[in-house]
């Protein structure tokens, strides 16, 4: 119940941040991509269940707010969650390299989505600029704002875990 | 042993992959129903319209308040500087606003002739306030504050100042979602004011930072459009209200075909510093004789 609560107020709280606040601090128009750090994150600290779950509400939101189509970004989204949970096996909190490298990979995957649904099947067929102006930038900044904000929600996921222990003991 | 046998004492769970397939089918389902028919975007958007956007508008407001402040800060030693500039050029705009004045009786006939501006003020605006943009980088669209209960309704047409930004595709009861005609997959059916030769204004993701937008198809037969030539929005589109400002000629080509033309317009509003805008309250398809 706790965990759902605080997880609902994190995906809010990224949304509202990455549509408002970073949309005045963007760089060349590119903002970074809290929703996948977020996804990622809980998919490889909490498993595919969790992954895809998240995966699917962050979509959703864009969906409703921002695409044509209501189920797109939540499709590509819960994918995402639910591929990073294949790593919960060989996650450790002390890590920093595979949560990086992780992020880093589903937020290329995230732009090769897009770009494939949304504008090659439209007909437009320079990739690589789209990949040197969209695509790249945007995993650049993701990775920079992931340096920050993955430790805060790494920070937010033990307390979670811990007070979880805490109250499962109570009732041995 | 099957996963999803429940045994005594034992909480039911789902396996993640059951969930995913589920929920892959589930979306597949929202993309083909809502891809021509609006049947979920009525609850959703109210439930998500109460939730998040007064957040949204909270924000927005405190985030345009420090950016205002912290550029004030910057700007003070600029203005300085350009006030002693500002100053010698007051006495050059004296001497050049005497020549003026003698075009603008001329300015004045030749308005009358267009009567573009008369046209503007016969449609109701609201003001409304942009509160959230784009969360991705592919697409140009943005949130105001106004919805249903302001009396927005989809396809009512967006401008900013004496320019064209969009129109309303969805709408929620206290936000609407706007597309802007610089977004990559907007189309607009144009005209040239001087001529009423009609074309097709689109917006380009590739076209963004050089601030433009192409336009195709301008069958110019005559050789009369230059640049420069103003762009309005035609009297055969079906979702814009005709004689609306998009922007001016930037450059012209000749297509391989030989027929068309096409080319780049510079877009009449700033967008990269758009905070509030307009809304046209009448619609295209009730527009009186």
């Amino acid at each position: 119940m706790k965990r759902g609560i605080i997880t609902a107020l994190l995906i809010f709280i990224c949304f509202l941040l990455q549509c408002t606040v970073f949309r005045a601090l963007a760089f060349g128009g590119i903002v970074p991509n809290l929703l996948i750090v977020l996804t990622a994150s809980f998919g490889f600290m909490r498993g595919e269940k969790t992954g895809l779950l998240i995966g699917f509400f962050c979509g959703l939101l864009v969906d409703i707010f921002f695409a044509s189509v209501i189920g797109f970004y939540a499709l590509l989204y819960m994918y995402i969650g639910y591929m990073n949970g294949k790593f919960a096996a060989i996650f450790y909190p002390q890590d920093i390299k595979l949560p990086v490298a992780l992020i880093l990979c589903s937020d290329f995957l995230y732009g090769i989505g897009c770009y494939v649904i949304l504008f090659l099947l439209r007909g437009r067929f320079e990739f690589t600029y789209y990949l040197l102006h969209i695509i790249l930038p945007e995993i650049v900044y993701t990775i920079a704002v992931t340096l920050l904000l993955y430790p805060l929600i790494l920070w937010i996921n033990t307390g979670l875990e811990r007070s979880e222990l805490r109250s499962g003991k109570k009732f041995v | 042993m099957s996963p999803i046998v429940k045994r005594k004492g034992e909480k039911f769970t789902l396996p993640g992959k059951y969930l995913l397939f589920i929920l892959t089918i589930l979306c597949t389902a929202l993309v083909l129903l809502t891809f021509n028919t609006k049947v979920f975007s009525g609850p959703l958007s109210a439930v998500a319209g109460y939730i998040v956007v007064p957040f949204e508008e909270g924000i927005s407001v405190v985030g345009s308040w420090l950016s205002g402040r912290s550029e004030e800060l910057v700007q003070i030693r600029e203005l300085l500087a350009r006030n002693e500039q500002l100053k010698q050029q007051v006495d050059e705009l004296t001497i050049e606003n005497t020549r003026l004045q003698q075009d603008r009786y001329e300015l004045t006939n030749l308005r009358e002739l267009y009567s573009l501006d008369a046209q503007y003020d016969e449609y109701e605006k609201t003001g409304a306030r942009i509160i959230a943009r784009d969360s991705g980088n592919w697409f140009y669209s943005f949130v105001i504050n106004k919805g249903a209960s302001d009396g927005i309704a989809v396809d009512m047409n967006v401008m900013a100042g004496s320019g064209l930004v969009g129109r309303v595709v969805d709408v929620g009861p206290n936000w609407a979602k706007v597309k802007s005609i610089i977004a990559d997959d907007s189309n607009v059916s144009a005209m040239v004011l001087a001529s009423a030769d009609r074309m097709i204004v689109s917006g380009n993701l590739k076209l963004y930072a050089s601030g433009v937008i192409e336009f195709e198809q301008l069958v110019d037969s005559d050789n009369v459009v230059v640049e420069g030539d103003k762009v309005v929005t035609s009297d055969i589109s079906d979702k814009y209200l005709p004689g609306i400002l998009i922007g001016y000629i930037n450059t012209i080509n000749r297509d391989a075909n030989n027929l068309t033309k096409s080319g780049y317009i510079t877009p009449a509003v700033d967008f990269e510093h758009l905070e509030e805008v307009l809304v046209i309250r009448q619609l295209k398809q009730t527009v009186p004789d």
